[in-house]
């Protein structure tokens, strides 16, 4: 490594504006090449934004690029790859219907009308063997598994002599031995002399991955650091602009009355089989029940038929004494449940709609949002700004629509608007899926806070950690039943894992006692 | 049924299917880059009058073609700024150019005969049919297929060059994945908003030229709604054909059939009442629609280009 390294990219002073938001002001940052260089930065960080100036995608307000020294300006992205600079999107720019051939023939910047099928499949099998880039240039797109589109995308930056590689979140889609080879592929391409740009949040990505890191904050770079000599602990304060807790203050449960019981419920799954198997639990008030479980194992289900969403088919559902089985929605919601659901864009926000109009969406039925059939605007913005206030939720404005907002912010307005209608049950579902560092943290609080105000929260989560830190019980589903309850200050995670595996608790401890006489 | 009959079914069933192909081609075109074009049965009407008009004032039928291909032009490029410079609703605009269209070839109709008179009823230059020596001698099929005018052994030739344009060449492949995926051309550097353009006036010429069809060529002559709907029988064909412009061949020659059995039923003076045998080729294409789209469904890949009727903007946060 380091045999020669020369600056490939330097930008100056870029800054760029969308409606409202300043995405990247006065950005500064050099690239070299036979080296990975790793964008950190939170969600709206600006990372992104940069780069899609880099590729030609977006045109700066101000700012110049310059390539090994000559300053250039890209109109189109088809400027960019003339040059060489190739991005790989975090949603690939494939077309599904098509071969991987095909697709790369798209990319040619050839016109005539033969397409040279043969030859091109020669050289994607020479590229292939090059690189250790595995892909069937027959197949259709639709038909490869997401590890195998990013290598299709890899591959024509490649064919067209990119120099300059930019993948934004690459790893977010691979699963962990994906994740290796794309690792070996990057060395095998920096060493070739490329220099690479991953645009990641992820320390852990960081740390495996690059060279050096350079931080983004709020559309500024804060850092400039080589990967060797830093921490992930100093990066993620750096990240995020303080201190992160990676572990939450809790005070000891104060436990009050029953407020959700849960009665041997049974329910069916879309296709119709069993998904909930005799589920029966009771959450107290100041209380925090954690699901713990592989997804698809009833979790969904079961948040489902507590809010309304789905019926069950025997037992019973009781919210604060009053039995709300097979209820509709709107009486569940009446009876005082709030619902984070899973599916935060699809099912928690209208996301064309303002976020005064989402924050508002379940208060609008009462006064004093509404006085007989109107609605008062005045007393909306009231309502919204002290929501925005006490909530931290970063918008340019509550007329803002919510799909420009990042994920954490989206998820704050979420949990704003239903703790707010909540009356001492909530059911988060995934609350901190897809969130960073920051974001995760901050929600994770809100969950916490809201059981020191008494309420009681049934928290479903595929990540241990998250159930770990914030549960005062823990119960893990396998196949729609209950494998057991634990407390999870005395069990180990080895006990959970193999409960999630399907082994019911009875039976471990069982094995366990065998073994300490044994 | 003798032999004379089914010939002569088969003599309009092409006549009748190369207008409905012309324009199911056009729409294939447009509809592959990603724009919805309802407007097919207004240009094929304006193709209709005004090719009829200049064909009947220059005495040449190919002056009629010319405006024809002009009127394609015009229409086209009012569809596209609407639809794609502007991002208008796609349904809306084309709508819009039905009505547009039917109100204006009507009114051409009433104005553009002999001193400002109608054109129904006038006798104008035509595309006369043009035998072919031996190839219309081959029994049964020859008087059908090789006994027509020029339109028609035009399409003939355009039959092939589509297909092998769309599914073997680049520029085939770029018209592809425009409809398919416009976010990804553009990030490969090529211009989404030309292709599109040029693929939306390329097909309104072909929907233009399908009127023409009609006035210069099957028809001969100028009557009020002289399309009857044709267009609309278009844009179903497209979603028959899967946009494969093979399969629509199948489809307008399926159509053209029908048309042609009713029209030989009535001249035959079959019990049947007219009304039902008008209805005929509606009913049809109904009961087609149903049975495609379940069967597609079923098998999972409809063949609907991913990015129909959604305007392409580069510069938006999602």
């Amino acid at each position: 490594m380091n045999k020669s390294k020369t600056l490939a990219v330097q930008m100056r002073g870029i800054t760029k504006h969308f409606p409202g938001i300043l995405a990247n002001d006065n950005i500064d940052l050099d690239v070299y090449s036979h080296e990975i260089l790793a964008l950190l930065g939170e969600n709206g960080a600006g990372k992104t934004t940069l780069m899609n100036i880099l590729a030609g995608l977006y045109k700066p307000d101000a700012g110049q690029i310059f390539l090994k020294g000559q300053e250039v300006e890209f109109h189109s992205p088809k400027d960019a790859i003339t040059h060489g600079i190739g991005m790989v999107h975090q949603h690939f720019m494939l077309v599904e219907s098509l071969s991987v051939t095909d697709n790369i023939i798209l990319s040619l910047q050839s016109s005539g009308l033969n397409m040279h099928t043969s030859q091109v499949k020669k050289r994607i099998q020479e590229l292939s063997k090059q690189y250790h880039l595995l892909v069937d240039p027959d197949a259709a797109i639709w038909q490869l598994s997401v590890g195998e589109q990013q290598r299709v995308e890899i591959m024509r930056l490649l064919y067209r002599g990119a120099d300059i590689l930019i993948l934004d979140e690459p790893t977010a889609v691979l699963t962990p031995d994906e994740a290796t080879d794309l690792s070996k592929i990057l060395r095998k391409m920096t060493e070739e002399g490329k220099a690479v740009i991953l645009i990641t949040h992820k320390l852990n990505e960081v740390t495996a991955f690059s060279d050096r890191v350079t931080v983004l904050r709020a559309g500024h770079v804060v850092s400039n650091v080589l990967t060797k000599e830093t921490t992930k602990k100093e990066l993620a304060r750096l990240m995020v602009g303080r201190d992160i807790l990676f572990r939450l203050e809790k005070k000891k449960c104060k436990a009050g009355k029953a407020i959700l019981e849960v009665e041997h419920i049974h329910a069916i799954n879309d296709k119709g089989l069993p998904a909930l198997v005799d589920v029966s639990l009771q959450i107290c008030a100041g209380e925090i029940l954690g699901v713990a479980g592989v997804a698809g194992n009833g979790q969904r289900e079961l948040a489902e038929v507590i809010t309304g969403l789905r019926s069950l088919t025997k037992g019973k559902v009781l919210v604060n004494g009053q039995n709300i089985t097979n209820s509709t929605p709107f009486k569940v919601i009446n009876a005082g449940i709030s619902h984070v659901p899973g599916d935060r864009i699809g099912v928690g926000l209208a996301s064309n709609l303002t976020v005064s109009d989402n924050l508002v969406m379940k208060a609008y039925r009462k006064p004093p949002i509404v006085q007989g059939q109107l609605i008062k605007k005045r007393s909306i913005l009231q309502f919204v700004d002290n929501l925005i206030k006490v909530f931290q939720i970063k918008t340019p404005s509550s007329e803002t629509p919510t799909r420009l907002l990042s994920g954490g912010n989206q998820q704050r307005l979420i949990l704003a608007r239903e703790i707010t209608a909540s009356q001492g049950m909530l059911i988060a579902v995934y609350p901190s899926r897809g969130l960073d560092v920051g974001a995760t943290e901050s929600v994770r609080s809100i969950l916490l806070e809201q059981r020191e105000h008494g309420a009681a929260i049934l928290l479903i989560s595929e990540d241990l950690e998250e159930i770990t830190q914030l549960s005062d019980r823990i119960i893990v589903m396998y196949e729609g039943k209950i494998m057991g309850i634990v407390d999870p200050d005395t069990t180990n995670l080895e006990t959970i894992s193999l409960m999630m595996a399907g082994q019911a608790l009875s039976t471990i401890e069982k094995h366990g006692e065998e073994k300490t006489i044994a | 049924m003798n032999e004379a009959f089914v010939l002569s079914i088969l003599v309009i069933t092409i006549r009748a299917g190369t207008s409905l192909l012309y324009a199911t081609f056009g729409a294939i075109l447009t509809e592959r880059s990603g724009i919805q074009n309802l407007g097919v049965e207004g240009i094929m009407m304006v193709g209709a009058a005004a090719s009829f008009a200049a064909a009947y004032h220059s005495n040449s039928a190919w002056l009629g073609l010319l405006t024809a291909v002009l009127v394609g032009v015009i229409l086209g490029c009012i569809h596209a700024f609407l639809t794609i410079t502007l991002r208008a609703e796609q349904v809306v605009c084309g709508l819009a150019m039905t009505i547009f269209g039917t109100g204006l070839a009507s009114f051409m109709g009433q104005r553009l005969g002999p001193g400002n008179s109608t054109m129904v009823g006038l006798q104008g230059p035509a595309f006369e049919r043009i035998g072919i020596p031996f190839l219309r001698d081959i029994p049964y099929v020859g008087e059908a297929l090789f006994n027509q005018d020029i339109l028609v052994y035009l399409l003939y030739l355009l039959i092939p060059v589509i297909w092998i344009f769309i599914y073997k060449t680049r520029q085939g492949l770029e018209l592809r994945a425009v409809g398919e995926n416009p976010q990804a051309i553009d990030a490969l550097g090529m211009n989404v908003t030309k292709t599109r353009f040029t693929y939306t006036v390329l097909g309104a010429i072909f929907m233009a030229v399908a009127g023409a069809h009609l006035s210069l060529g099957y028809l001969q002559g100028w009557a009020d709604n002289i399309t009857g709907g044709r267009g609309w029988i278009a844009i179903a064909l497209v979603i028959f054909s899967t946009w494969n412009p093979l399969r629509a061949v199948l489809g307008a020659l399926l159509f053209g059939g029908i048309n042609a059995l009713q029209f030989r039923l009535q001249a035959a003076g079959t019990t049947l009442p007219s009304s039902f045998l008008n209805m005929l080729p509606y009913i049809v294409t109904i009961l087609v629609l149903v049975l495609i789209t379940w069967a597609e469904r079923r098998a999972r890949r409809l063949g609907t280009p991913t990015a129909l009727g959604i305007p392409f903007v580069r510069e938006e946060k999602k």
